[in-house]
């Protein structure tokens, strides 16, 4: 059984992905595929929601440098929002925030995406 | 204050990655049994979920027929978990700090792990002998630093 489950919702132009359980090394590969076809399906403004996600390791962190170039070369972004402080903590000691935007809850993500100033 | 009687465990455990879920429970058992807070039992659980995943990646390149040993000795002060492989070792000095704005695809392989290591714990140390062993050395003392 896996610990980790990866949620797709299409919201006009944002693809919304949920996270849930955890995300290691083991799991992965299942973020990576779901990231993969969304960037495959020409989305590329995507907000990641961590609301149901109880731990991430330096693996977990990897997928997000692995595909921002190109979802940014091609005009998008990723989002982050709803961390938990516990997650929160290994983004910020990685100095993640300086790279990429996260919200407190997904709206605000979705108003940057739909309201940009 | 009571001291706490020393404790050793040792587990040997195939280098899968499904078994890092097993690990960090196993090391949580222990440190929550020790009296550690929440917050050190996260990063104690965190870094030896870097030392192992970078064990299975980079020592053994995903080869679940090898194994790593994880020894945890306990005292009064600190816990100290030793993580064994026997793959062909790397030099540490070489990995630099992982610098994630300059270019976010070029980060050294296992770069993350290290530096996150070395920022949750007290100490980090590697001993490597080339071509048989690494060792990576976590300690976290009960109290922080500045209270010692």
């Amino acid at each position: 059984m896996s610990g980790f489950k990866v949620k797709r919702e299409d919201k006009d132009a944002v693809t919304v992905l949920y996270l849930s359980g955890f995300l290691d090394a083991h799991t992965v590969p299942d973020f990576e595929k779901a990231l993969q076809e969304t960037i495959n399906d020409k989305r590329y403004k995507i907000i990641v929601n961590f609301k149901d996600l109880d731990y991430i390791s330096s693996a977990g962190l990897g997928v997000f440098m692995g595909f921002i170039e190109e979802v940014r070369a091609n005009g998008g972004d990723i989002k982050l929002s709803n961390l938990s402080p516990r997650v929160y903590k290994v983004f910020d000691l990685l100095g993640f925030p300086a790279l990429f935007e996260i919200f407190d809850d997904e709206k605000q993500a979705m108003d940057k995406f739909l309201k940009p100033e | 204050m009571q001291k706490n009687k020393a404790k050793t465990y040792r587990i040997q455990i195939s280098a899968a990655t499904e078994n890092l879920e097993i690990i960090r429970g196993f090391i949580q058992d222990i440190a929550r049994q020790a009296g550690f807070t929440t917050e050190q039992i996260d990063q104690i659980k965190l870094a030896v979920d870097e030392a192992c995943t970078n064990a299975i990646k980079h020592a053994y390149s995903y080869d679940a027929s090898k194994t790593i040993d994880l020894k945890i000795d306990l005292d009064s002060e600190k816990m100290e978990i030793v993580v064994t492989d026997y793959g062909p070792g790397f030099d540490p000095q070489k990995l630099d700090q992982p610098d994630i704005n300059k270019n976010a695809k070029k980060a050294k392989p296992g770069g993350l792990g290290i530096h996150l290591m070395k920022t949750l714990m007290d100490t980090v140390n590697f001993k490597i002998i080339p071509g048989q062993k690494t060792e990576v050395h976590l300690i976290k003392y009960r109290t922080p630093e500045t209270q010692r």
